[in-house]
């Protein structure tokens, strides 16, 4: 299926873009993770750390477990720090 | 009165007090509280300048539901939350929060709500940018712990 992925910040920096579109039968967020950390060094380096990357499927925050479902946009960054 | 604002103007913080107050009257609010977060020297005491990346589309969508909750679970008449992104000087205004309800620990609890929730559930990433290069803001296990007491 085909998806549209977002990166931000040094997740962002480390694979050195923003956004791209895959085709990709990962199955969970998880799954699509381990897909792009096969990619080559960049998305191993960004992916290192599973602990330090949070994930949103179509805009809302998701766990690293959940299914893609029907999600357009699967969008990965690290923990969050506004205010 | 837009009631969640995601911009990079710098904003004037009397001025969005007074026009949210104003609104208040007209809603039977007794008490108004605010907080604003100014840009601060982190690490090293030599910032430049501080820059927030955040996620466009997410982030109105998930202030407007910390806000939303907010709302219900303070009974709060209003809310109001604003944040700047992009780069801002020592200190600016990155942002603020502002409550109103009928009584004060209301609207204090609901502008902690709002601070707690914001920091860690809102996509927004800072990075500070000094002589010696630019570096992204850690996140504090603090500000996760800070969301268990709600």
């Amino acid at each position: 299926m085909k998806r549209d992925l977002r990166y931000f910040a040094w997740l962002r920096e480390r694979i050195g873009t923003g956004h791209e579109s895959i085709e990709t039968e990962a199955a969970t967020v998880a799954d699509l993770i381990e897909e792009l950390r096969q990619r080559d060094e960049a998305y191993a380096f960004a992916f290192s750390d599973t602990a330090a990357i949070r994930a949103a499927l179509d805009q809302d925050l998701v766990e690293l477990d959940t299914p893609l479902g029907d999600a357009r946009e699967v969008a990965f960054f690290p923990p969050m720090t506004g205010g | 009165m837009e009631t969640v604002r995601v911009q990079s103007d710098l904003f004037d913080m009397g001025a969005e007090l007074n026009a949210f107050a104003a609104a208040m009257a007209k809603k039977n609010a007794g008490a108004v509280v605010s907080f604003s977060g100014l840009t601060r020297d982190i690490a090293t005491g030599d910032l430049d300048a501080m820059e927030i990346e955040h996620y466009p589309g997410m982030t109105e969508k998930a202030l407007a539901k910390i806000r939303d909750e907010a709302i219900e679970r303070f009974k709060l008449s209003d809310a109001m939350i604003l944040h700047r992104h992009g780069r801002m000087e020592p200190g600016e205004p990155i942002m603020m929060v502002v409550t109103a309800a009928r009584h004060r620990a209301d609207a204090f609890q609901g502008a902690e709500f709002l601070m707690d929730y914001l920091k860690s559930r809102a996509p927004f990433w800072k990075k500070e940018i000094t002589a010696q290069g630019a570096k992204w803001v850690a996140a504090r296990d603090e500000d996760e712990d800070a969301l268990s007491r709600w």
